[in-house]
């Protein structure tokens, strides 16, 4: 791995990249500091680097004004239980394409990643009608029925690259010894899967966290995720620089700390395997 | 070992993803194409019946329809340019030896974990807000005029937000091709003395070609649906200046209850997506036989 370079020129590439990394990360820099300045300090016209009186006050105000853990508790229950959802759906469907391929796998495969290309406004005024005549607007599980839906195919790759990369000989040596099928998946491929399954999840979570088309439009009050609350903060009130950091410091936090432990699945889950 | 048995099985096993995802492909897509040559105005009941091509004409023919496609193909270019150029330039600076490239790595793919309407509002209140954004004091430090970045340069501003959200996904993903390239072929280039730049051009780019391909199509499909962060800064304004298409079908079919004009724009998007999608699979499809 190592190769070799002069101390200078190390620390040269050290310091750009550094540089560079920070200027980067100073708008998530911005949001941590200003969370926890006072609402005059954040607007002075002189800006100070660290809080100068630290103050906790605006999570207080923000959860008092809009209410932060009910809309934590929907993202919560939609991420979290759409990837559920879709690992239930998902698990057997890649585990039939990986270990017992027929011709038409591959098309089945790219059928379903071309389900994720459809540009969500193409659908979005039937689900909207839809929603509206079965009473699902504004509830959490027709949210998490649209995100198991968006999130279904990625799932499925995911699961399939993971599950293609467990040798197949062991499953046919488990298969001669006379397991049975169900054996066969709770003794040998469960164990050599959980990885692969705990990645996709993860990607899944946040993803979901994340996804500002559906959580915005086919919410308001009630079912509003995280989103939904950040987006409600896009009209200013009067003084609001710190209690929007603090808010969005709130909906960041949790998913950033996910994605650093999750950086490496990452680039496999969003380009289907095609980068490893 | 593919007996009938097995086959079966996995049939069923396949079976409830495959219905699942069937009807959600088709069920609102046939929809859309029949509302799209409706008369059917949420506001106006009495408005119903076969409209033929008076959507399309309709949506297409507005002035503010020529614009949102142009400014989608600003955005998605735009975006792309500084994503792929940038990423490629700091993916290889991340490869060098460096101090510290653990956390290096973990700083720079930060923004992409930020939730769109975040980014978009720390942006616009934190950093362009002329009164008391960052860049404001940095302009002004510089003793110039602080920018009102959203109401002078609208667009520019969303693809300055975006390319923010996507740099570190492109630079995270050229930085794993860049990864596997292997350490022999590099020294065995130095050592035959190619230099730095026939390195890049003869080994490292060729190396790179399909994940930037792969970077290039995601992102295409990702950034032709641009929506949090017009809705959350812009509102698509002032007037058209900052309307792509996705968000002109949300003003036209949601906001304006104009259910037939929004399916017409609806389908031209889908259309647009197609033509895209098409690349992308047969990108992604190539590496499948392994």
């Amino acid at each position: 791995m190592a190769r070799s370079v002069s101390v200078q020129a190390k620390a040269g590439y050290t310091i750009a990249a550094w540089v560079i990394a920070l200027v980067l990360f100073s708008p998530i820099l911005w949001v941590l500091l200003t969370a926890f300045k006072t609402e005059a300090e954040a607007i002075a016209s002189r800006p100070t680097f660290l809080p100068e009186t630290f103050t906790l006050e605006n999570f207080a105000a923000v959860q008092e004004r809009s209410d932060y853990f009910k809309h934590a508790i929907n993202s919560i229950v939609v991420s979290v239980g759409s990837t559920l959802l879709g690992l239930v759906l998902g698990i057997p469907a890649a585990w039939a394409m990986a270990f017992a391929p027929t011709k038409r796998t591959k098309d089945v495969l790219m059928w379903m990643l071309s389900t994720k290309m459809m540009p969500a406004v193409g659908v979005l005024i039937p689900i909207y009608l839809i929603f509206r005549d079965l009473r699902l607007l504004d509830t959490v599980h027709g949210l998490t029925i649209i995100m198991t839906l968006i999130n279904l195919p990625i799932i499925i790759w995911m699961l399939y690259t993971y599950f293609k990369e467990i040798p197949v000989d062991i499953l046919e040596a488990a298969r001669m010894d006379g397991a049975e099928l169900w054996n066969e998946i709770v003794h040998v491929l469960v164990p050599m899967a959980v990885p692969g399954i705990a990645s996709t999840l993860l990607l899944n979570v946040i993803l979901a966290w994340n996804e500002a088309f559906w959580t915005i439009t086919l919410t308001s009050g009630r079912a509003g995720t995280l989103t939904a609350f950040i987006s409600s903060f896009s009209s200013p009130q009067g003084l609001f620089l710190a209690k929007l950091s603090a808010a969005s410091l709130l909906a960041i936090a949790p998913i950033l700390l996910l994605g650093w432990f999750s950086q490496k699945q990452l680039v496999r889950g969003l380009t289907f395997g095609a980068v490893k | 070992m593919a007996t009938a048995q097995t086959r079966n099985l996995s049939r069923l096993m396949m079976a409830p993803a495959v219905i699942v995802l069937l009807i959600w492909m088709i069920v609102p897509l046939v929809m859309t194409l029949w509302f799209s040559f409706q008369n059917y105005s949420l506001i106006n009941p009495m408005m119903t019946g076969f409209a033929g091509w008076a959507n399309y004409i309709y949506v297409i023919g507005d002035p503010s329809f020529t614009q949102s496609l142009v400014n989608t193909l600003i955005l998605v270019g735009g975006v792309l340019l500084i994503t792929v150029i940038g990423g490629i330039f700091l993916a290889l600076l991340l490869d060098q030896p460096l101090w510290g490239q653990g956390i290096l790595r973990i700083i720079v793919i930060s923004p992409f974990f930020v939730m769109p309407p975040v980014a978009a509002l720390i942006w616009k209140n934190g950093f362009m807000h002329p009164g008391y954004g960052m860049l404001g004091h940095l302009w002004k430090a510089f003793g110039l005029q602080p920018v009102d970045w959203f109401n002078q340069f609208p667009l520019f501003s969303v693809i300055v937000i975006v390319a923010w959200q996507w740099l570190p996904f492109a630079t995270l993903i050229f930085l794993t091709a860049l990864q596997s390239l292997s350490e022999e072929q590099r020294e065995a280039a130095e050592m035959d003395g190619a230099n730095a730049i026939n390195r890049f051009y003869y080994i490292i780019l060729p190396h790179m070609a399909r994940s930037v391909t792969i970077v290039i199509l995601i992102q295409t499909i990702f950034l032709l649906g641009i929506f949090a962060e017009i809705r959350v800064t812009t509102g698509g304004g002032p007037g058209y200046a900052s309307t792509n298409i996705a968000f002109l079908v949300f003003r036209t079919g949601i906001l304006s209850n104009d259910i037939g004009a929004g399916s017409a724009g609806g389908v031209v998007a889908v259309i647009i997506a197609n033509i895209v999608a098409f690349f992308l699979m047969r990108a992604v499809g190539k590496n499948l036989d392994a």
